[in-house]
């Protein structure tokens, strides 16, 4: 028997991995161009980034910031939102982690402080998406347009706001001060010495946790469930009792909170201080990670796991053979996005012959 | 003379579903030939390969005939066969001429060509009797006249076998007629008709043969003239249709919904609805009759909570509905529902069903609050099982609740949209064209379910555009136009005549 669709092995598998393979051949004919062998630099980012434990355990650590921003985007992307801003979102939601720690760390206990500047992230950042939110909701202005234009002001206004306010007095790096021990997210190293003096901590179980609630409450209950049927057919939700521009606004602000928590891991976790541009670019990678990973929590991770190797690995790989600058990372992440997004179905039609030639 | 169309062994497969199987028939030059079966019995996947869109799996099409390999509709247009699809394929914002020249466009620089262009459309239009403007735009024109510009365009490209999916879905009883009237003139000029259809009425008016489809395959092959609506009524459904269905003496109960003085108008101020009240009551199905677009759906989106009213007022069994302290209708329809309102839209695709969700969890769609556990979180082994037996319930097929409901057919969809509403044991049931694009065998069904919901007190708001669904149903028939209500008859008093000029606006005479 003939099929029209594909089985949902193929969706969910065949499809994305065909896509990222494509996208790394022509990352490949790019290394190959820039006079190095593709074969040998994929050994050198494998072990840098998968193999050695210190490396693995340095790509995981990106990937928890990465999976907090790959679920900001996605769950924008099942009410039918195409969030740009996260990374704006993260980058405010620093600022509020920071106006928390700086108002906090001196007086608080670390059981107290963290989570209070874990709310101040997720606050800001849901603020900050509130905005463009609401404007879709009760104005029709396009989410993609006022998120991107969000993002600008983003950048402006905490270059503002950290050079004018936060730089301690007789500084000149663009930076706030270091919080106090207090405020630092404990290490997974203290548990596993084996992963070496490398910055991974707590934040990527809390990564997995908000995983594993994203997919809960996504798939099961009534409000993802609403969540969806809006994402999918806004006549048909209102039909159903949803209340369409709360709904937009609501989702926008988990989407926020979600991207600013991604601040947890990249200034609690690692520097410890607030400084000039901090996501760079985590925000846009939450893009990449959400087309790649199609809105799955597992589909998630695996992406930002291997979004984070390709940044360990990529950084190594700069640093063995100069010919291949670490921006070659961008030029990868653009092909992924290329791939898996703007061209996601491009091997449907011939998967689909391949069933139906085997099916006879 | 060879025909102008053959079919010789057509097959055709999507997936499991054979939508064709061995088909042959021919069609005769210059004949309006019916092709005539229920929704999935395979006449619109037959078209689609006559044009082009489709490829048969096996089997061939002789035009005049040669044998022909049509891989597009590009080769079909050049082959002089024209298509008029139920959804039309026009730009809304373009004129009838732009719309007529896009794809024919002839050239980089458009005026001269458009000149032209436009002289031959009127040429056509005063030949063919088809009353339409080049130049306006198909935004402000009527559903039967979207539906001449597609015939025009057909002309323009000078199709020679004209094939209509579905025409008269859209169209009023005058808009009907005018369309076949211009039919009639193009078979004079020699011109070849497929008709499909699904009305029985239609076939017995126009055509001169007709084929009947029935699961894919052909069943009956007729001279119209020495057959009956009953014979092809019976091949297509494959059984006897009854005829009326039984139904419980009148016995109206106590008033379920009033609505006095309901008004709405639209951005630009134009009345949509003016003073419209009417009180129905438990037991009773009171059915809506008008053309579509004289404010039948705006009542049922009122009624719902999908639409606030600009003026007036409606209670349920008493209960003020609380149109005035709302400014926008978000979130209403989850309100009424709690209050007994069930609601059976008008556009099933747009807003009754989501495509890419599974049979299951449509049937919860709506009600999907009344589901979930003290968290939130779906009951998932609830859902199953009460969807299995909706399903059964009401005979949906394929029976697979895990199937996305994009892929079951209109009828089964529509099954699935009443099960899902009469479960929920609405004290007011609003039902709007509960059986559009759904095939014999299952407005059977459908008529059934509702007759019974009736006979057990609900009272059911029906708003149809079918006077033989509205005749099958109502106990009484209230008549709209132009956002008023011109009229109401009991059901003893049906009267076409009367409720045809009460349609068109003619006050109680």
């Amino acid at each position: 028997m003939k099929t029209t669709e594909l089985p949902r092995w193929a969706t969910a598998f065949a499809l994305p991995i065909l896509n990222l393979l494509s996208a790394l051949l022509v990352a490949a004919l790019v290394i190959y161009l820039l006079g190095e062998s593709p074969v040998e630099s994929l050994g050198i980012l494998v072990n840098s980034a998968v193999i050695n434990p210190e490396g693995l355990s340095y790509t995981l650590f990106y990937a928890s910031t990465f999976i907090f921003t790959g679920l900001s985007v996605s769950i924008a992307m099942k009410a039918g939102l195409f969030n740009i801003g996260s990374e704006g979102q993260l980058y405010i939601g620093g600022l509020g982690l920071t106006m928390a720690m700086l108002a906090l760390d001196k007086v608080l206990p670390a059981w107290l402080l963290i989570p209070a500047a874990m709310i101040g992230s997720a606050l800001f950042g849901a603020l900050w998406a509130w905005l463009p939110g609401y404007l879709q909701a009760r104005r029709g202005s396009h989410i993609v347009v006022t998120t991107i234009m969000f993002n600008f002001i983003a950048a402006s206004l905490m270059n503002f706001v950290i050079v004018k306010y936060l730089i301690p007095e007789g500084q000149q790096n663009p930076a706030s001060r270091v919080f106090a021990d207090a405020g630092a997210m404990p290490r997974l190293n203290a548990w596993f010495p084996v992963l070496g003096d490398t910055p991974l901590n707590v934040s990527f179980l809390l990564a997995i946790v908000a995983l594993v609630v994203y997919g809960v409450m996504v798939w099961r209950s009534a409000w993802g469930y609403q969540l969806r049927a809006t994402g999918l057919n806004q006549h048909a939700a209102h039909y159903a009792g949803v209340s369409i521009s709360r709904m937009i606004i609501v989702a926008m602000l988990i989407s926020g909170a979600l991207a600013g928590l991604g601040a947890v891991n990249s200034i609690m976790g690692s520097t410890h201080y607030l400084s000039l541009n901090f996501p760079a670019g985590a925000g846009f990678v939450g893009i990449a990670i959400a087309l790649m990973g199609r809105q799955h929590p597992v589909g998630i991770f695996l992406s930002a796991v291997l979004f984070g190797a390709l940044i360990q690995g990529g950084f190594d790989l700069s640093l063995e053979k100069p010919n291949i600058p670490q921006e070659t990372f961008i030029f990868i992440q653009g092909l992924i996005i290329l791939f898996c997004g703007a061209m996601e179905n491009f091997y449907a039609p011939a998967i689909l012959k391949l069933i139906n030639l085997r099916k006879g | 003379m060879p025909p102008a169309v053959e079919f010789r062994d057509i097959c055709k497969a999507f997936g499991p579903v054979q939508a064709n199987s061995r088909v042959s028939f021919s069609i005769e030059k210059g004949a309006i030939h019916g092709v005539i079966g229920e929704n999935g019995a395979g006449k619109s996947t037959l078209m689609s390969i006559l044009y082009g869109y489709y490829h048969a799996d096996s089997g061939q099409c002789l035009i005049d005939g040669q044998q022909r390999d049509i891989r597009s509709s590009h080769e079909a247009i050049a082959l002089g066969i024209g298509m008029v699809h139920q959804h039309f394929m026009l730009v809304e914002n373009f004129t009838v001429l732009d719309n007529v020249m896009l794809g024919a466009e002839g050239g980089f620089k458009l005026a001269s060509k458009r000149a032209e262009t436009e002289a031959r459309l009127r040429e056509i239009c005063a030949r063919y009797r088809l009353d339409v403007d080049p130049l306006a735009k198909i935004e402000d024109l009527s559903v039967g006249a979207q539906q001449r510009v597609e015939i025009l365009k057909q002309i323009y490209r000078s199709a020679n076998i004209l094939i209509l999916d579905e025409p008269t879905a859209v169209l009023t009883a005058q808009e009907t007629a005018s369309l076949f009237e211009i039919l009639r003139l193009f078979k004079e000029q020699g011109k070849t008709i497929v008709l499909i259809t699904h009305k029985l009425q239609e076939i017995m008016d126009i055509t001169d043969q007709v084929t009947v489809m029935r699961a894919g395959k052909v069943v009956g092959a007729v001279d119209t003239a020495g057959t009956s609506k009953e014979e092809l009524a019976n091949m297509m459904v494959g059984r006897p249709i009854q005829g009326e269905l039984p139904r419980a003496p009148y016995r109206p109960g106590a008033p379920v919904l009033e609505v006095t003085g309901l008004g709405l108008e639209d951005e630009n101020k134009v009345k949509l609805l003016a003073d419209v009240g009417f009180t129905l009551r438990a037991g009773e199905i009171v059915a809506i009759a008008g053309v579509s677009g004289n404010g039948q759906s705006e009542l049922l989106e009122i009624l719902s909570g999908m639409r606030l009213p600009s003026s007036g007022r409606a209670s349920l069994l008493g209960t003020e509905l609380p149109f005035a302290k709302r400014s926008d209708p978000d979130g209403l329809p989850a309100l009424f529902r709690t209050l007994g309102i069930g609601h059976v839209p008008e556009d099933r695709l747009r807003d009754g069903v989501i495509k890419d969700f599974s049979v299951m969890q449509n049937t919860v769609f709506g009600y999907q609050d009344r589901v979930t556990n003290r968290w939130g979180l779906f009951d998932f082994k609830a859902i199953a099982a009460r969807c299995a037996h909706l399903l059964k319930a009401f005979d949906v097929r394929p029976s697979n609740p895990e199937l996305r409901i994009g892929l079951l057919s209109g009828g089964n969809q529509q099954k699935v949209v009443i099960a899902r509403e009469v479960s929920a044991q609405p004290k007011l049931m609003l039902v709007g064209q509960p059986t559009r694009g759904v095939d014999i065998g299952t407005i059977e069904a459908i008529h059934t379910q509702l007759l019974k919901m009736r006979d057990e007190g609900v009272a059911i708001l029906l708003v149809s555009v079918e006077l033989e669904e509205v005749r099958a149903l109502a106990d009484r028939i209230i008549v709209m136009s132009g956002g008023r209500i011109t009229g109401e008859l009991k059901i003893e008093e049906f009267d076409t005549t009367r409720i045809g000029l009460l349609m068109g606006g003619m006050h109680k005479t």
